[in-house]
Protein backbone atom coordinates (compact mmCIF):
# COMPACT_ATOMS: atom_id res chain seq x y z
CA UNK A 1 0.00 0.00 0.00
CA UNK A 2 1.49 3.45 -0.81
CA UNK A 3 1.42 5.88 1.91
CA UNK A 4 1.32 9.77 1.22
CA UNK A 5 3.75 11.63 3.16
CA UNK A 6 3.11 15.19 4.30
CA UNK A 7 6.01 17.42 5.48
CA UNK A 8 6.13 20.93 6.59
CA UNK A 9 9.19 22.17 8.29
CA UNK A 10 9.15 24.62 10.95
CA UNK A 11 10.10 28.04 9.89
CA UNK A 12 8.95 27.84 6.09
CA UNK A 13 5.69 28.62 5.04
CA UNK A 14 5.13 25.44 2.85
CA UNK A 15 2.90 22.25 2.67
CA UNK A 16 4.66 19.44 0.37
CA UNK A 17 2.19 16.04 -0.26
CA UNK A 18 3.36 13.16 -2.16
CA UNK A 19 1.19 10.49 -3.22
CA UNK A 20 2.33 7.09 -5.48
CA UNK A 21 -0.53 5.91 -7.71
CA UNK A 22 -0.68 2.57 -9.87
CA UNK A 23 -2.21 4.84 -13.00
CA UNK A 24 -0.37 6.39 -15.42
CA UNK A 25 -0.70 10.61 -15.12
CA UNK A 26 -3.28 10.87 -17.79
CA UNK A 27 -5.24 9.23 -15.77
CA UNK A 28 -4.20 11.05 -12.81
CA UNK A 29 -4.63 14.20 -14.27
CA UNK A 30 -8.52 13.31 -15.23
CA UNK A 31 -8.77 12.81 -11.41
CA UNK A 32 -7.95 16.11 -10.37
CA UNK A 33 -10.08 18.11 -13.02
CA UNK A 34 -13.05 16.17 -14.01
CA UNK A 35 -15.77 17.39 -11.18
CA UNK A 36 -17.46 13.97 -11.67
CA UNK A 37 -14.61 12.00 -10.24
CA UNK A 38 -13.05 14.90 -7.55
CA UNK A 39 -15.92 13.82 -6.11
CA UNK A 40 -15.67 10.48 -5.69
CA UNK A 41 -12.22 10.89 -4.04
CA UNK A 42 -11.05 14.36 -2.18
CA UNK A 43 -12.05 14.44 1.41
CA UNK A 44 -13.16 11.70 3.86
CA UNK A 45 -15.80 9.91 3.43
CA UNK A 46 -17.69 11.35 6.29
CA UNK A 47 -18.14 14.64 4.16
CA UNK A 48 -20.29 15.24 1.61
CA UNK A 49 -18.44 17.07 -1.38
CA UNK A 50 -20.35 19.61 -4.05
CA UNK A 51 -18.34 21.17 -6.92
CA UNK A 52 -19.65 24.57 -7.24
CA UNK A 53 -17.34 25.60 -10.20
CA UNK A 54 -14.14 23.89 -11.98
CA UNK A 55 -13.40 25.73 -15.17
CA UNK A 56 -10.07 23.79 -16.33
CA UNK A 57 -8.39 26.88 -17.97
CA UNK A 58 -5.86 29.39 -17.17
CA UNK A 59 -8.14 32.17 -15.01
CA UNK A 60 -10.85 29.70 -14.16
CA UNK A 61 -12.02 29.51 -10.88
CA UNK A 62 -12.59 26.29 -9.02
CA UNK A 63 -15.06 26.29 -5.98
CA UNK A 64 -16.16 23.18 -3.69
CA UNK A 65 -17.83 23.06 -0.07
CA UNK A 66 -17.20 20.26 2.28
CA UNK A 67 -20.42 19.72 4.12
CA UNK A 68 -20.16 17.50 7.53
CA UNK A 69 -22.99 15.57 9.15
CA UNK A 70 -24.30 18.42 10.85
CA UNK A 71 -24.62 20.55 8.44
CA UNK A 72 -21.53 22.36 8.69
CA UNK A 73 -20.09 23.57 5.39
CA UNK A 74 -16.45 24.72 4.74
CA UNK A 75 -16.12 26.05 1.29
CA UNK A 76 -12.71 26.60 -0.64
CA UNK A 77 -12.05 28.09 -4.14
CA UNK A 78 -9.07 29.63 -6.09
CA UNK A 79 -7.94 30.12 -9.46
CA UNK A 80 -6.44 28.26 -11.82
CA UNK A 81 -2.56 30.09 -13.34
CA UNK A 82 -1.91 28.60 -16.63
CA UNK A 83 -3.77 25.60 -18.89
CA UNK A 84 -4.17 22.56 -16.78
CA UNK A 85 -1.89 19.84 -18.15
CA UNK A 86 -0.82 16.56 -17.28
CA UNK A 87 2.48 18.15 -16.78
CA UNK A 88 1.04 19.96 -14.24
CA UNK A 89 -1.69 22.41 -12.24
CA UNK A 90 -0.74 26.02 -10.86
CA UNK A 91 -3.75 27.38 -8.58
CA UNK A 92 -4.31 29.65 -5.69
CA UNK A 93 -6.37 27.87 -3.03
CA UNK A 94 -8.30 29.89 -0.20
CA UNK A 95 -10.34 28.24 2.60
CA UNK A 96 -13.87 30.65 3.32
CA UNK A 97 -13.34 30.14 6.61
CA UNK A 98 -9.92 32.56 6.69
CA UNK A 99 -9.95 35.10 3.22
CA UNK A 100 -7.57 36.57 2.00
CA UNK A 101 -4.92 33.94 3.58
CA UNK A 102 -4.69 32.57 -0.08
CA UNK A 103 -1.90 30.15 -0.77
CA UNK A 104 -0.26 29.28 -4.11
CA UNK A 105 -0.09 25.40 -5.21
CA UNK A 106 1.62 23.40 -7.75
CA UNK A 107 0.43 19.54 -8.48
CA UNK A 108 3.43 17.52 -11.02
CA UNK A 109 2.45 13.79 -12.04
CA UNK A 110 5.89 12.35 -13.00
CA UNK A 111 5.12 9.05 -14.17
CA UNK A 112 6.85 6.14 -14.08
CA UNK A 113 6.64 2.66 -15.10
CA UNK A 114 3.05 3.19 -15.43
CA UNK A 115 2.78 4.54 -12.35
CA UNK A 116 2.72 8.16 -11.30
CA UNK A 117 4.11 9.97 -8.28
CA UNK A 118 1.95 12.93 -8.08
CA UNK A 119 3.68 15.94 -5.87
CA UNK A 120 1.42 18.85 -4.24
CA UNK A 121 3.78 21.97 -3.10
CA UNK A 122 1.51 24.33 -1.16
CA UNK A 123 3.14 27.98 -0.72
CA UNK A 124 1.76 30.01 2.40
CA UNK A 125 2.40 34.15 2.92
CA UNK A 126 3.68 33.37 6.30
CA UNK A 127 4.58 30.38 8.74
CA UNK A 128 1.37 31.12 10.43
CA UNK A 129 -0.81 31.54 7.88
CA UNK A 130 -0.09 28.21 7.02
CA UNK A 131 -1.05 26.74 10.63
CA UNK A 132 -3.58 29.05 10.97
CA UNK A 133 -5.25 27.76 7.41
CA UNK A 134 -4.94 24.05 8.81
CA UNK A 135 -6.37 24.32 11.82
CA UNK A 136 -9.70 25.55 10.67
CA UNK A 137 -10.05 24.33 7.60
CA UNK A 138 -8.79 20.97 8.69
CA UNK A 139 -11.02 20.06 12.14
CA UNK A 140 -8.30 22.20 14.21
CA UNK A 141 -5.02 20.89 14.29
CA UNK A 142 -1.67 22.67 13.45
CA UNK A 143 0.24 20.70 11.00
CA UNK A 144 3.63 20.25 11.29
CA UNK A 145 5.43 16.53 9.77
CA UNK A 146 8.97 15.51 10.28
CA UNK A 147 10.24 13.11 8.49
CA UNK A 148 11.08 10.09 11.29
CA UNK A 149 8.26 11.31 13.61
CA UNK A 150 6.37 8.53 13.31
CA UNK A 151 9.10 6.06 14.18
CA UNK A 152 9.42 7.75 17.16
CA UNK A 153 6.00 7.97 17.78
CA UNK A 154 5.63 4.66 17.37
CA UNK A 155 8.69 4.08 20.06
CA UNK A 156 6.76 6.08 22.44
CA UNK A 157 2.98 4.38 21.64
CA UNK A 158 3.65 2.39 24.89
CA UNK A 159 2.96 4.39 28.15
CA UNK A 160 5.95 5.63 29.96
CA UNK A 161 6.87 4.06 32.93
CA UNK B 1 -10.73 37.25 24.29
CA UNK B 2 -9.78 35.00 27.28
CA UNK B 3 -10.52 32.02 24.55
CA UNK B 4 -8.57 33.43 22.20
CA UNK B 5 -5.38 33.85 24.38
CA UNK B 6 -5.64 29.87 25.58
CA UNK B 7 -5.79 28.82 21.70
CA UNK B 8 -2.54 31.15 20.73
CA UNK B 9 -1.25 29.88 24.26
CA UNK B 10 -1.59 26.43 22.73
CA UNK B 11 -0.64 26.57 19.40
CA UNK B 12 3.07 28.70 20.71
CA UNK B 13 3.29 25.09 23.01
CA UNK B 14 2.64 23.51 20.27
CA UNK B 15 5.26 25.03 17.84
CA UNK B 16 7.62 25.00 20.97
CA UNK B 17 7.15 21.29 20.59
CA UNK B 18 7.38 20.59 16.98
CA UNK B 19 10.71 23.11 16.66
CA UNK B 20 11.84 20.90 19.45
CA UNK B 21 11.02 18.38 17.42
CA UNK B 22 12.65 19.20 13.85
CA UNK B 23 15.86 18.31 15.01
CA UNK B 24 17.63 14.81 14.79
CA UNK B 25 19.41 14.58 17.66
CA UNK B 26 16.91 15.82 19.93
CA UNK B 27 14.20 13.26 18.27
CA UNK B 28 17.13 10.84 19.40
CA UNK B 29 17.34 11.80 23.12
CA UNK B 30 13.35 11.10 23.09
CA UNK B 31 13.64 7.47 22.37
CA UNK B 32 16.19 6.87 24.51
CA UNK B 33 14.40 8.75 27.08
CA UNK B 34 11.42 6.34 25.88
CA UNK B 35 13.25 3.91 27.60
CA UNK B 36 14.06 5.29 30.82
CA UNK B 37 15.45 8.60 32.83
CA UNK B 38 19.17 9.03 32.17
CA UNK B 39 22.17 11.57 32.81
CA UNK B 40 23.83 13.67 30.58
CA UNK B 41 26.70 11.69 30.38
CA UNK B 42 24.39 8.12 29.15
CA UNK B 43 22.35 10.52 26.45
CA UNK B 44 26.04 12.01 24.96
CA UNK B 45 27.40 8.32 24.70
CA UNK B 46 25.88 7.71 21.19
CA UNK B 47 26.62 11.01 20.00
CA UNK B 48 29.18 12.97 18.39
CA UNK B 49 28.98 16.29 20.26
CA UNK B 50 30.05 17.56 23.27
CA UNK B 51 28.37 17.43 26.69
CA UNK B 52 27.46 20.84 26.61
CA UNK B 53 25.56 20.23 23.30
CA UNK B 54 23.96 17.62 24.47
CA UNK B 55 22.80 19.95 27.39
CA UNK B 56 21.52 22.87 25.41
CA UNK B 57 19.75 20.52 23.29
CA UNK B 58 17.85 19.39 26.49
CA UNK B 59 17.29 22.97 27.59
CA UNK B 60 15.31 23.39 23.96
CA UNK B 61 13.10 19.90 25.23
CA UNK B 62 13.18 21.26 28.24
CA UNK B 63 11.49 24.65 27.12
CA UNK B 64 8.94 22.49 24.92
CA UNK B 65 7.36 20.60 28.56
CA UNK B 66 8.77 17.68 26.28
CA UNK B 67 11.81 16.37 29.14
CA UNK B 68 11.91 16.95 32.87
CA UNK B 69 14.93 17.22 35.20
CA UNK B 70 15.65 16.24 38.48
CA UNK B 71 18.10 16.02 40.67
CA UNK B 72 19.09 12.62 42.55
CA UNK B 73 21.99 12.88 44.75
CA UNK B 74 24.70 14.99 42.24
CA UNK B 75 22.91 13.23 39.23
CA UNK B 76 21.22 15.23 37.45
CA UNK B 77 18.11 13.18 35.77
CA UNK B 78 15.87 13.69 32.53
CA UNK B 79 12.33 12.31 32.25
CA UNK B 80 10.29 12.07 28.73
CA UNK B 81 7.27 13.95 29.26
CA UNK B 82 4.80 12.10 26.71
CA UNK B 83 1.41 14.24 26.84
CA UNK B 84 3.04 16.99 24.59
CA UNK B 85 4.15 14.49 21.95
CA UNK B 86 0.74 12.57 22.08
CA UNK B 87 -0.67 16.58 21.68
CA UNK B 88 1.10 17.24 18.85
CA UNK B 89 0.50 13.98 17.20
CA UNK B 90 -3.04 14.30 17.11
CA UNK B 91 -3.28 17.24 15.80
CA UNK B 92 -1.16 16.01 12.62
CA UNK B 93 -2.79 12.62 12.80
CA UNK B 94 -6.06 14.70 11.86
CA UNK B 95 -4.51 15.78 8.76
CA UNK B 96 -2.70 13.05 7.71
CA UNK B 97 -5.84 11.05 7.95
CA UNK B 98 -7.88 13.63 5.44
CA UNK B 99 -4.71 13.13 2.79
CA UNK B 100 -4.88 9.30 3.67
CA UNK B 101 -8.56 8.70 3.36
CA UNK B 102 -8.62 10.73 0.46
CA UNK B 103 -5.94 9.08 -1.35
CA UNK B 104 -7.13 5.74 -0.37
CA UNK B 105 -10.75 6.66 -2.23
CA UNK B 106 -8.49 7.55 -5.54
CA UNK B 107 -6.76 4.33 -5.48
CA UNK B 108 -10.31 2.90 -5.50
CA UNK B 109 -11.68 5.28 -8.43
CA UNK B 110 -7.74 4.56 -10.40
CA UNK B 111 -8.92 0.89 -10.33
CA UNK B 112 -12.48 1.24 -11.49
CA UNK B 113 -11.67 3.74 -14.60
CA UNK B 114 -8.61 1.58 -15.32
CA UNK B 115 -11.00 -1.04 -15.96
CA UNK B 116 -13.51 0.89 -17.94
CA UNK B 117 -10.43 1.78 -20.08
CA UNK B 118 -9.90 -1.81 -20.66
CA UNK B 119 -13.28 -2.46 -21.83
CA UNK B 120 -13.61 0.14 -24.61
CA UNK B 121 -9.56 -0.87 -25.93
CA UNK B 122 -9.11 -4.52 -25.33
Amino acid sequence: MATTTITAEPGVPYIDITREFDAPRDLLFRTFTEPELIAQWLGPRKYTIDIDRYEVRDGGVWRFLHRGEDGSAHGFHGVFHGTPTPDGILRTFEYEGAPGHVALESVVFEERDGRTLVREHSVYQSVFDRDAMVESGMEGGVLEGFARLDELISRLAAPVA
Amino acid sequence: MLHNEMVMDGRDRLNAVFGALADPTRRAILVRLAEGDANVAQLNAPFRVSQPAISRHLKVLEAAGLVSRSRRATERLSHLEAEPLREATSWLARYQAYWDESHERLDALLVALRAVEEERNP
